[in-house]
């Protein structure tokens, strides 16, 4: 076990480089470079060419990105070139937790709605409640979510006034300020979530309760809803997991849009500016965080399915 | 009083607003500690009946007349709760498929000790020291260790045993066992039946035993319902079936298996033809169309069960003599 989880780590580092190999060049691609988007059209000839040996944007580009590529193996991500030329990583750990924050609360909006959804769904097949369910599921996914989050706004904290509207407050703030600031951008990414997790437990509850151990239980006089709840259910989240795990690539790409439209600094909001300002570190360095969170969500999905399947054992 | 007491059972599929009988009129009675077997061909209805008493039918089937009483209370009357409340205290159920009939995910001492615990009211340690019992009991040596494995490290018959221990958990008054060694190799057929046997003797437990062959029946039980396309054609003393049967389905299946009793060098012979669809309607006795017997009358008129059988004309002695 532990020799597969090395081997994995090994694995996810090399995702890695090779993800910030990537994104190194394919930034470059993007038209437009970094001197124009801050000296705009004020800045003359010289200035222009003092910044550019300054950033030494001046270097080939091989050269400029053995340079990088040195200094992060060294946990060196370099400095913003723009405004007051923060460290990229201050900037990163900075908007992480507010991405975190927004992951974890949309991820427990998305189960908590789409589990009972899925159970109900798949235990009264056909019933109004599994129609319902369909319904809010196509709705869900139909919705984009910076239009949902806008009526989020516009009804909870413009007219009704029971949540903020925009910004973060820290954990350290209190629990309150903190979630109170999450919740609506939470449900804004989560419903999209909870509707795609929905349909796939009901769909992989419906085929596990077909299957001839559920039969073996009830025939223990056991309640329906023990046999629901141990002996189906469980055995439904196998194939689910998976999918939850793909899905959180969906939570974060949701928060770069969500983050923006609640103007909370996270890791999305940083990209974005980043991007916009070809401020190359910046969008390297996030790129290369958010892989690294798929790659990890990825290695926890596969040691789950080790606890929650006992067939399968990792060696 | 008998301890199950099935009368007139008929169970229907209904499916596209179409009702199609699969157990017609079926009655027969289990005693106390008694050993019935059911035998008969793939689809005669076997597993339908013994659902319909368990109260597991799959939704698409109902009940559609008859009566189930089980020490005299008839479950039809009974609600969801209450049957719920009998299924493992007062019967339970042994499966034919022992490879997917346990939850593979949940360890084989969780999958006993749940039924202990509901059915019994033990606690979880008591639950435990008595699944270690029923699990020496049932034959799987290393009971403690084997109570935290699941059910792939466990070979077929040992999981068969495991169902067993299950079946047993709550110390049910009736078992029944649907072919519980179909799935299996020959050379542990013979080793589970063994077990089943001596495990109802020692608890008093009734077994209604569901086989394909008629050929052992007489071995583990002491009454037999021969069953064909949903109905019982024949139902009496195993021993006496075995040696001389009065249907003509019950003399076909006992030359398609080989007899203990008989000269090796004479061959085995299937029944011609497959066994009755319940969805294709058919005339008169349902197996007419198979029987080497069949006149025209067998084509006309369902054949009244009187006197332990179905058949307008059952075999005698002269009625063999005659036909060969
Ligand atoms: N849930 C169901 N839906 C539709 N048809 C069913 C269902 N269960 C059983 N049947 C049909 O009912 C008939 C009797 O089935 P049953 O399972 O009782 O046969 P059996 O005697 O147990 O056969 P086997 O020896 O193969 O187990 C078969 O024709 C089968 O196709
Ligand atoms: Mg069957």
């Amino acid at each position: 076990m532990l020799g597969y989880i090395l081997r994995r780590l090994v694995g996810a580092v090399l995702v890695m480089l090779a993800v910030a190999t990537l994104v190194f060049f394919m930034i470059r691609l993007v038209p437009g470079d970094p001197i124009a988007a801050m000296l705009a059209d004020a800045g003359s000839q010289e200035a222009r060419e003092a910044m550019t040996r300054r950033l030494g944007l001046d270097q080939p580009v091989i050269v400029q990105f053995f340079y990088w590529f040195g200094n992060m193996l060294q946990g060196d991500l370099g400095a913003s070139i723009y405004g007051s030329n923060q460290p990229v990583m201050k900037i990163l750990m900075e908007a992480l937790p507010k991405t975190l924050s927004l992951a974890l609360i949309s991820f427990l909006i998305a189960i908590t709605i789409a589990i009972p959804a899925g159970i109900i769904a798949a235990t009264r097949k056909n019933s109004a409640a599994d129609v319902g369910v369909s319904l809010f599921a196509f709705l869900g996914l139909s919705m984009p979510d910076f239009w949902l989050a806008i009526i989020l706004i516009i009804v909870f904290a413009a007219n009704l006034q029971w949540l903020p509207a925009i910004g973060y407050a820290p954990l350290a703030d209190g629990f309150w300020p903190w979630l109170s600031h999450l919740i609506l951008p939470g449900i804004a990414i989560g419903t999209g979530f909870s509707a795609i997790i929905a349909r796939m437990i009901r769909s992989s509850m419906l085929e596990v309760m077909q299957a001839d151990y559920m039969r073996t239980a009830a025939s223990k006089g056991l309640t329906q809803r023990v046999v629901l709840m141990r002996h189906a259910f469980p055995n439904a989240l196998i194939p689910v997991i998976t999918v939850i795990g793909i899905a959180f690539a969906l939570l974060i790409s949701g928060a770069v849009v969500v983050e923006n439209v609640f103007s909370i600094k996270g890791l999305g909001r940083v990209l974005i500016q980043g991007i916009q300002n070809r401020d190359y570190p910046v969008v390297q360095g996030a790129v290369l965080l958010i892989s690294a969170f798929f790659v990890l969500t990825n290695l926890v999905v596969d040691l789950l399915y080790a606890v929650i399947d006992p067939r399968i054992r990792y060696s | 009083m008998p301890l199950l007491d099935t009368q007139n059972l008929t169970v229907s599929l209904t499916q596209d607003g179409i009702e199609t009988p699969l157990v017609r009129d079926v009655s027969f009675s289990v005693e106390r500690g008694e050993t019935l077997a059911i035998v008969g061909e793939s689809g005669s209805g076997k597993s339908v009946s013994s659902l319909a008493i368990m109260g597991l039918l799959a939704k698409a089937l109902q009940i559609q007349s008859g009566r189930i009483l089980f020490e005299g209370r008839d479950l039809r009357t009974l609600d969801d709760e209450a049957l719920r409340q009998m299924r493992g205290r007062d019967m339970s159920m042994v499966f034919q498929e022992p490879m997917t009939s346990l939850n593979p995910v949940r360890s084989i001492g969780s999958q006993i000790i749940e039924s202990i615990e509901e059915n019994l009211g033990f606690s979880r340690s008591d639950a435990r020291a008595r699944a270690i019992d029923l699990l020496k009991e049932v034959g799987v040596a290393d009971a403690e260790r084997r109570l935290k494995q699941y059910p792939h490290h466990f070979s077929g018959g040992m999981r068969q045993r495991v169902m067993i221990a299950i079946a047993l958990a709550a110390e049910p008054k009736l078992i029944i066992a649907d072919e519980p060694t179909t799935a299996l190799d020959v050379t542990i057929q013979a080793q589970i039946l063994d077990l089943m046997a001596r495990i109802c003797k020692d608890h008093g437990t009734a077994l209604i035993l569901i086989t394909h062959n008629l050929g052992i029946v007489a071995r583990y039980a002491q009454r037999v319902n021969v069953m064909y396309g949903g109905r019982i054609v024949e139902s009496g003393d195993a021993r006496a079936i075995y040696n001389a049967p009065r249907h003509p389905y019950s003399e076909g299946l006992l030359r398609s298996v080989p007899r203990l009793d008989q000269d090796r060098s004479i061959p085995l012979k299937p029944i011609q033809g497959s066994p009755a669809d319940p969805f294709t309607s058919i005339s008169g006795c349902r197996f007419h169309p198979r029987c080497p017997y069949a006149t025209h009358i067998c084509k006309q008129e369902v054949p009244p069960f009187t006197a332990g059988v179905a058949c307008h004309f059952p075999l005698t002695a002269d009625a063999l003599e005659s036909a060969s």
